[in-house]
């Protein structure tokens, strides 16, 4: 094999957490070998949205998403425009007054984390978004939320990683993570730090990880530009992100580049079965009709699935995963890899460096899953 | 005016006068509309397959957007517009 | 159940109604099945049997419309077919499409997929003018009514069909400036001579060439670039030596024909090198799934029409005549695997296409932006090749023959469709999910 094995990282998965996370450590000096089973941004990042959004879930995954919309925003301005950066911000969209009262409250949080937001009247609303149905309460304008095109955005980190001197080799599986190396077809590659990066997959290699792959189906309209100008989700969508065991969906579409309409999302837990579940895309549709009625008159090009990188406590795991010597973790982000890929690059170059992080490293460390009682993986 | 063995359609605002069983992409181009829609990037498009497979003849018909023209039968009264339009 | 769906319940699903699907439709019927036909075109007869108002009707093709339309098949024209699945129940297949924008589902025991081919696209600078025609496309223009009178016509490419379409577009008025033909000419002379043991065959060959006598046929030669502004002027010709340039109105491009196996696909039957892979009764990978006719690979209408009666027969559960029908299967498939290699696409084509060169129509994406060492899915994925609305039917064949990938998977639509139409085609399952739910 020709890998170069005198690599000072090694970081598995070249999806756009594994990209971030490997410019990250190249711009502090390492020299970083990207693996990937497949090949670059082909697993979940390219099954994405690519919706960058602050999430108020929890406190940390508040603290997190923020930390890195604020990196996304310093980026924005060298990525190319391949990666299509809209900063087109996400209206959440209130049904009622119930929704409607509670979004005050949800202002007053963002609010905390130094993210504005703008309550919005139901006039206000329609001036923005003309084609919701008529008979909502109200939303949220969050401005600084954007969209990205996500193959591109990882492609573009590794890019970045390889100016820095970082290797990306594809179509090479790693059979097992060793202290201080990774095997692959009986061959060891050593590094002293390694970082688990491989994202749905990340539980074959290091197997205590309480990663379950959630299934999501997308559908994409032909080319309507302005049809809608924001993400627009509905408020029920954190409930229906927050319940792992059941099955879900929930309004949320995102105006794309090429002016076509991404429409999402579902919720699954059903192993790595990829096949369409029409009954599942058909109530998401549904749901998407019920916010945007002129959808239905709209064609769809294509529909696809993709797995999420689901946790029990819904928080990624970040940080040292102390069973194996050199071994890092950086996985677990269920749908917010793509806004908090750049987040969680930075708070692993902070941990692998020895710095203080700027975020509570221990509020997404991975060993809380061994201090976990069994019920609640 | 009216000849059973004539169908006109509107094209781009413009009356054109086809034999029943027309195709509208047959109508277009024989009406030297030759490009039907813009590419994305802006290059000229015409019919390619002639069967609906490739979409280079997609056209606005009676308001309902990215019709193939090739697999529309011309009929009285219709109305399409193409990129001359769009340009226009 | 959504406003404006017509359900339809049958026993045989035809998908396509071309000489296979009418074939296959016929027969089905023929033994008493409650048979329904789904076709896109406005009229029946596909590709091949189309034809202009007011022209004759082949021969054939009149005698099994008449046929079909006494089996009593029924026959749903205009509709795009955009998913197939098994039914919930599993007590057979649910096939959605769409007719003039509205939902249209049909239930049945068994399926014939019949879809047909397309034609194969090879592209060259300047191939995304309009003008430029496919082989096949410019003959289906013509049958919709498309006059080519007075045109200057230049016929490129390879296959079987560039000298009939030659001689039809000769027929119709046009003139057929040249008509080249890439293939090296020993192919095919050894294609022509193993025609001798089909007579019939040849005599149709040398009734094109007295359609349009005088027009040279040449073999070896192929189109190096389409030229015009906003529209074709000309195109250069070239032996892979001399390059020539020749003025014209229309160019009629394209390198023989390909399978439709999108819906095939979609249904998860296997296919291997391109085609439909079936049994020695039409079916597929997947039990009460049959095919018939190009999708199982190139062969011609007679061929087609064997195949689909076998897979209508089969489909309806009937062993009548099937001994007969499979005995005349194998010289008609000896016919197509010679066809195939005779016209096989040569390796100088490859070094037409320019960085500047489109390869897929639908996004604009150019040859420069694509990496030799990709598969079809990071192409899609980087570049954006295939994403479009024809969902990669033609920059597959390209692809595929440019830098050896195979297509990506198929998943619905198997068309682009309203968002209306395909929830129609979840419905009945979307019910199912939520009252698991609940």
């Amino acid at each position: 094999m020709t890998i170069a094995t005198r690599s000072d990282a090694i970081v598995i998965g070249a999806g756009i957490v594994g990209a971030a996370c490997a410019r990250a450590l190249a711009r502090e000096g390492l020299r970083v070998l990207v693996l990937d089973a497949g090949f670059a941004a082909g697993g979940t990042t390219a099954a994405g949205m690519g919706h960058l959004v602050a999430m108020d879930d929890s406190a940390e995954q508040l603290a997190l998403t923020a930390h890195s919309l604020s990196l996304w925003q310093s980026l924005r301005h060298s990525l190319p425009a391949s990666v299509e950066y809209d900063a087109c911000g996400t209206i959440w969209v209130a049904e009622d007054g119930e929704q409607l009262e509670a979004v005050a409250e949800k202002r007053r949080v963002y609010e905390e984390h130094a993210i504005a937001s703008e309550v919005l009247d139901a006039r206000r609303l329609y001036a923005l978004e003309p084609n919701l149905r008529s008979g909502l309460a109200g939303g949220l304008l969050v401005p600084a939320d954007s969209v990205i095109y996500p193959p591109r955005a990882a492609l573009a980190l590794l890019a970045d990683a390889q100016t820095h001197g970082a290797v990306l080799r594809e179509q090479c599986r790693v059979d097992d993570i060793v202290d201080h190396g990774v095997r692959i077809g009986g061959e060891t590659l050593h590094a002293n730090v390694i970082v688990n990066a491989a994202g749905a997959e990340s539980g074959r290699l290091t197997p205590e990880l309480p990663i379950v792959p959630r299934k999501g189906h997308l559908a994409i309209t032909d080319r309507h530009p302005g049809f809608c100008r924001h993400q627009l989700v509905e408020l029920g969508y954190l409930a229906s992100a927050h319940v792992l065991s059941t099955e879900s969906v929930a309004f949320n579409v995102q105006p794309r580049a090429t002016g076509q309409v991404l429409i999402g999302s579902s919720r699954e837990l059903v192993g790595w079965d990829a096949a369409t579940n029409r009954g599942v895309l058909g109530q998401m549709l549904e749901r998407a009709v019920e916010f945007m009625p002129m959808l239905a008159r709209m064609s769809i090009v294509r529909t696809w699935t993709g797995f999420r990188a689901a946790t029990p406590d819904k928080l990624p795991l970040i940080g040292r995963w102390l069973p194996i010597q050199g071994l890092y973790v950086a996985t677990g982000h269920e749908g917010l890899g793509i806004t908090t890929s750049l987040g969680t690059a930075s708070l692993l170059a902070d941990l692998v460096l020895g710095r203080t992080p700027v975020l509570d490293a221990a509020a997404y460390s991975p060993m809380r899953v061994l201090a976990a009682p069994a019920a609640a993986r | 005016m009216t000849d059973t063995w004539i169908v006109t359609i509107v094209a781009d605002g413009r009356e054109l006068r086809v034999a029943p069983g027309t195709s509208v992409a047959a109508a277009l181009l024989g009406a030297g509309i030759t490009t039907v829609r813009r590419s994305v990037t802006g290059e000229p498009r015409g019919p390619l397959c002639g069967m609906g497979v490739c979409f280079e003849c997609r056209v606005t018909i009676d308001d309902v957007p990215y019709q193939r023209a090739c697999l529309v039968t011309a009929k009285n009264g219709l109305r399409v517009t193409t990129a001359q339009q769009d340009a226009s | 159940m959504s406003a404006g769906v017509a359900d339809i319940v049958a026993d045989v699903v035809v998908v396509g109604a071309g000489p296979g699907g009418i074939a296959a439709a016929t027969r089905a019927a023929e033994s008493g099945r409650r048979t329904v036909v789904l076709d896109e075109g406005a009229e029946m007869g596909g590709n091949i049997w189309r034809h202009r108002a007011g022209d004759g009707v082949p021969t054939q093709a009149r005698k099994w419309m008449a046929r079909f339309a006494r089996s009593g098949a029924m026959v749903l024209n205009g509709a795009s077919v955009v998913d197939a699945r098994a039914t919930s129940g599993g007590d057979g297949f649910l096939v959605t499409a769409e007719r003039a924008s509205l939902a249209c589902r049909v239930h049945g025991r068994a399926l014939v997929l019949a879809t047909g081919s397309r034609e194969r696209f090879i592209p060259f600078p300047g191939w995304t003018l309009p003008g430029v025609h496919g082989v096949g496309g410019a003959q289906a223009l013509l049958k919709a009514g498309l006059s080519f009178a007075g045109k200057r016509v230049v016929i490129a490419g390879t296959g079987p069909l560039l000298l009939p379409v030659a001689a039809t577009l000769a027929g119709a008025g046009a003139r057929v400036v040249l008509v080249a033909e890439q293939a090296p000419a020993r192919a095919v002379v050894g294609f022509a001579v193993g025609l001798l043991t089909r007579p019939e065959s040849l005599l149709q060959g040398a009734r094109y060439r007295a359609g349009f006598f005088g027009t040279p046929y040449r073999t070896g030669l192929w189109v190096s670039e389409a030229r015009g502004t906003e529209r074709l002027e000309a195109v250069t010709v070239t032996d892979g030596r001399t390059t020539r340039e020749i003025v014209c109105d229309v160019l009629c491009a394209a390198h023989g024909l390909i399978p439709n196996v999108e819906l095939p696909r979609l249904l998860q039957c296997e296919v291997a090198n391109g085609a439909v892979v079936v049994d020695n009764h039409q079916q597929t990978s997947r039990p009460g799934v049959y095919c018939a006719g190009e999708a199982t690979g190139i062969g011609g209408a007679e061929l087609a029409i064997v195949e689909g009666e076998l897979a209508g027969l089969s489909a309806a559960g009937s062993a009548t005549d099937v001994e007969l029908l499979r005995h005349r299967l194998r010289p008609l498939r000896r016919m197509a695997a010679r066809m195939e290699h005779a016209f096989a696409p040569r390796a100088e084509l490859r070094d037409i296409v320019t960085p500047d060169t489109i390869v897929c129509r639908c996004e604009d994406v150019r040859l420069r932006s694509i990496e030799s060492g990709w598969n079809a899915r990071q192409a899609k994925l980087y570049t954006r090749a295939g994403m479009g609305p024809c969902q990669g039917r033609v920059c597959g064949a390209s692809l595929e023959f440019l830098f050896g990938w195979h297509a990506d998977t198929v998943r619905l639509p198997s068309e682009p469709a309203l968002l209306s139409t395909i929830l129609a085609g979840t419905a009945d399952e979307s019910a199912d999910s939520l009252h698991q739910g609940a």
